[in-house]
């Protein structure tokens, strides 16, 4: 009799998902923008990767046993994504030292210091990327050709920052244009930037992987680049010689990479959609900002650690009403 | 408490910066070098041990309704005098320092520590508590100072440690004076509790 009445506390409804899996999946995801990076920057994009993997898995389980002397936990997959991320955030070129630095940095400054997976305010791979940028902007803004490149080069400049640098000029936006990459090919893969975000087409089939696999749901990718779509469409209708249109935006430079990957971490991300709205809205007016009136010509990455700092806002005023509990 | 203890509170068990987390905006806002958070250092040691002197002085003649208004002109008064001796002297350091040196005034150490000690302990006693925190604050900010040139830089006093290529410029920016102070009082914190 006492078996059929099991009284356990909730909740009741098991779900096969765990740390390891959604990690796994989202890193999986990540594998073809990965593939279309070793075609475009050969072994350097291999060597980047792996590295920056590898010792963001080092330096969390050290920090964790050492340090921390917690039972290391670098088998979940969150320090390997950490890793990936990081790499696809800097120049396949970056001197193997700076990557280790990052790592460093995004691993220990980045997560573990609040306490490790869950704790942390702010995206650790893009810690670790931003302080690689302010530390050493040379060589983090010194992106090598693409192996399939016409031009006999060894650097080049990434379409935003060419961008910037027409219209600091006085020149007027259809003049830069004819310089740049199509949208056509920024769509496929076409440009210089950093490792990972060469290939809209490819992150966006990552997006579709994780959209069917419920890893993330469709809210803030589709806010952020919303806001970017509308807030560069409003600048660009107004003064289409200073603003650029707003499709370009969109499939130049780290905005999908961002607003798929980065902006959508769990941990650093708001819990109602009336939240991840703000959240969404906010990144993509932030980026549009710094794209067109910041010192740097690229910032998304920016623009998601701002509004990382106020998820814990969010969360705190944003709450879902109780069932029945309001009217 | 006896006067040893008196002095070397200020160090690490009360250290204005790392414990009691006082003074943070020159603390945050010159500490880009060791020699700036040690000249930063020392013009705060020299204020706080005059003003903990001359308000303890002087403590029974104030009324207390103008009691903050009083400490501020004696403090007002001796940081006027270091920032004309430094300027006469030091020029190279007054104008890496800067606006700092006048915003001593309000530095919460030196107005803490007179409302707190000065105010009601003898002349010697405030004079050694002075100079305790006085030096504890600029051991601080030494500190800081050291460890960002070194990240930043590869230098501590401008004596090379390693090439300059290899400096993080995040450290000699503003971030790099919030995550380094961070580290400092989470080490700070960690060797008290030992």
């Amino acid at each position: 009799m006492s078996k059929l009445l099991t009284i356990s506390p909730s909740p009741h409804v098991h779900t096969s998902d765990s740390v390891n899996k959604i990690m796994y999946r989202v890193i999986l995801a990540l594998v073809p923008a990965l593939a279309w990076s070793v075609f475009m920057f050969g072994f350097e994009a291999i060597r980047v990767t792996l590295l920056a993997v590898a010792a963001c898995m080092v330096f969390e389980f050290l920090i964790q046993k050492y340090i921390m002397k917690e039972v290391p936990q670098i088998t979940d997959g969150s320090a390997a994504l950490t890793g990936i991320l990081l790499a696809f955030n800097v120049p396949a070129s970056l001197p193997t030292w700076m990557i280790v630095v990052g790592a460093l940095v995004a691993i220990g400054v980045g997560k573990l210091s609040f306490g490790g997976l869950g704790n942390n305010p702010f995206n650790p791979a893009l810690v670790g990327r931003v302080f690689l940028l302010i530390s050493f902007p040379v060589h983090m803004t010194s992106w090598p050709v693409t192996q399939h490149a016409t031009v006999d080069a060894l650097t080049t400049a990434t379409p935003l920052a060419l961008l910037k640098e027409g219209v600091n000029a006085g020149k007027p936006v259809s003049e830069i244009l004819l310089d740049l990459p199509s949208n056509l090919e920024m769509l496929y893969g076409n440009m210089s930037g950093s490792l990972g975000e060469v290939s809209a087409l490819l992150l966006l089939l990552g997006f579709a992987y994780m959209l069917w696999k419920n890893v993330i749901t469709w809210h803030i990718p589709t806010f952020v680049l919303g806001t970017i779509f509308v807030f560069q469409g409003a600048l660009w209708m107004l003064n289409p010689e200073n603003f650029v249109e707003p499709i370009f935006h969109l499939l130049s430079g780290g905005a999908m990479l961002g607003a798929i990957y980065m902006a959508t971490d769990m941990v650093t991300s708001p819990m109602t959609v009336r939240g991840q709205l703000i959240f969404g809205v906010g990144i993509g007016v932030l980026t549009v900002l710094i794209r067109n009136f910041g010192a740097y010509p690229e910032g998304i990455s920016f623009a998601i650690l701002i509004m990382n700092g106020f998820v814990p806002l969010i969360n705190a005023y944003i709450k879902p009403k109780r069932f029945g509990g309001q009217k | 408490m006896n006067q040893l203890q008196n002095f070397t509170k200020g160090f690490i068990k009360e250290n204005p910066v790392f414990v009691l987390l006082l003074g943070m905006c020159p603390t945050l806002g010159v500490t880009s070098s060791a020699i700036n958070g040690l000249g930063m250092g020392l013009a705060t040691t020299f204020v706080l041990l005059m003003s903990n002197v001359v308000i303890s002085t002087i403590k029974n003649v104030i009324p207390s309704k103008v009691k903050i208004p009083s400490f501020i002109v004696v403090i007002a008064s001796l940081v006027t005098v270091v920032e004309l001796v430094m300027q006469a002297y030091l020029p190279e350091l007054y104008k890496s320092l800067g606006l700092f040196i006048p915003l001593i005034v309000v530095n919460c150490i030196v107005l803490g520590r007179a409302e707190a000690f000065a105010s009601k302990n003898t002349i010697f006693s405030s004079a050694v508590d002075g100079l305790g925190m006085g030096l504890g604050f600029a051991f601080a900010l030494t500190l800081l100072g050291a460890a960002r040139e070194l990240l930043g830089s590869g230098k501590i006093f401008d004596l090379t440690i390693f090439p300059e290529d290899y400096g993080m410029l995040l450290f000699v920016l503003a971030p790099g004076a919030f995550i380094v102070l961070g580290y400092l009082i989470a080490l700070i914190t960690r060797l008290n509790k030992a």
